[in-house]
């Protein structure tokens, strides 16, 4: 049986090995900041079908990002939204037939929490400067500062590992379930599956959120 | 089939039965002290299953670290082959 854990190449790009979910992931934001793209050309005053969609769902994600970090939320949509929009298509994407989830390969998740990791440092260094925001891992004592530092690290990597589980998981036992018992056995598990990565995809979000939100020094979201 | 690989095998079920147990009890509370809110204030339901949603995937994570973990003794064992 194919390890979950290993990736094969599909072709070399120069000396650099490009695997299946680096090619889906490329399809990926071609589809999505080509949809962005068509339907931001026109907006108007008085939104159409799609227009009013888009702006439901970027008023919905505005109010979560307002209440999860308690600020403005117009810095931080670019940021939360492209992650929330890409891990709902990339977890839904095994509807389509043929196509596997990235995000069920381990280097895409660990592509997606250094972001997040790399943003809660830039947001805090630029809102509370590097002298307050390197302050906030000697709080509430000095005594607490290795353990503050060893758990950027392990919450880091154990986002990565929980989107990786839950995703991988999903395809991992539907592959084994349709290999043991026919065509169309398997499709209450993918229904489960659809859940499972759309709960995922807004953990991811919101988990990013709580933590830039802890970077930015607002003490009451954690 | 080797003593290493058998050992491997009996690993990978332990890691994923005893570590579903905890999980599954945590999950049992969440869910019964959701429902307990709900009962007392319908009004706030919505907040309350949004919270239990996130809540129980967090949990729900940790059988997932020992599924991860059962998979790596299955399959990217340092010490078989």
């Amino acid at each position: 049986m194919m390890s979950p854990l290993q990736a094969v190449p599909l072709f070399h790009l120069g000396p650099m090995p490009i695997t299946g979910a680096v090619v889906t992931t490329w399809a990926l934001m071609a589809v999505l900041t080509g949809g962005s793209w068509a339907t931001t050309r026109r907006l108007s005053l008085e939104p159409g079908g799609v227009q009013a969609v888009l702006e439901l769902l970027i008023e919905a994600i505005n109010t979560q990002i307002r209440e999860t970090m308690r600020t403005e939320p117009a810095r931080f949509l670019p940021l939360i939204g492209t992650l929330l929009f890409y891990l709902v298509s990339a977890n839904l994407l095994s509807l389509i037939p043929g196509l596997e989830p990235p995000t069920a390969k381990l280097e895409t998740d660990g592509a997606l929490a250094l972001i997040v990791f790399g943003a809660v440092h830039w947001y805090g260094i630029r809102m509370q400067g590097l002298r307050g925001y390197l302050r906030e891992f000697a709080r509430p004592t000095w005594i607490m500062l290795p353990l503050n530092v060893l758990a950027e690290f392990t919450r880091t990597f154990s986002m990565m590992v929980r989107l990786f589980g839950n995703i991988m998981a999903g395809v991992f036992i539907v592959g084994i379930v349709l290999s043991l018992a026919g065509l169309f056995v398997p499709i209450p598990l993918m229904a489960l599956d659809m859940l499972t990565g759309v709960v995922q995809a807004y953990i991811f979000s919101v988990l990013a959120m709580v933590f830039i939100g802890a970077a930015i020094g607002n003490h009451d979201t954690t | 089939m080797n003593y290493l690989q058998l050992v491997s095998i009996l690993a990978a079920a332990l890691t994923v039965s005893v570590g579903a147990i905890g999980p599954a009890l945590a999950e049992g509370r969440a869910v019964a002290a959701a429902m307990d809110a709900i009962a007392r204030q319908p009004e706030s339901a919505a907040t309350l299953s949004r919270t239990l949603f996130v809540g129980l995937a967090m949990i729900e994570t940790m059988a997932i670290y020992c599924l991860v973990i059962a998979l790596l003794v299955l399959f990217a064992n340092p010490f078989v082959h």
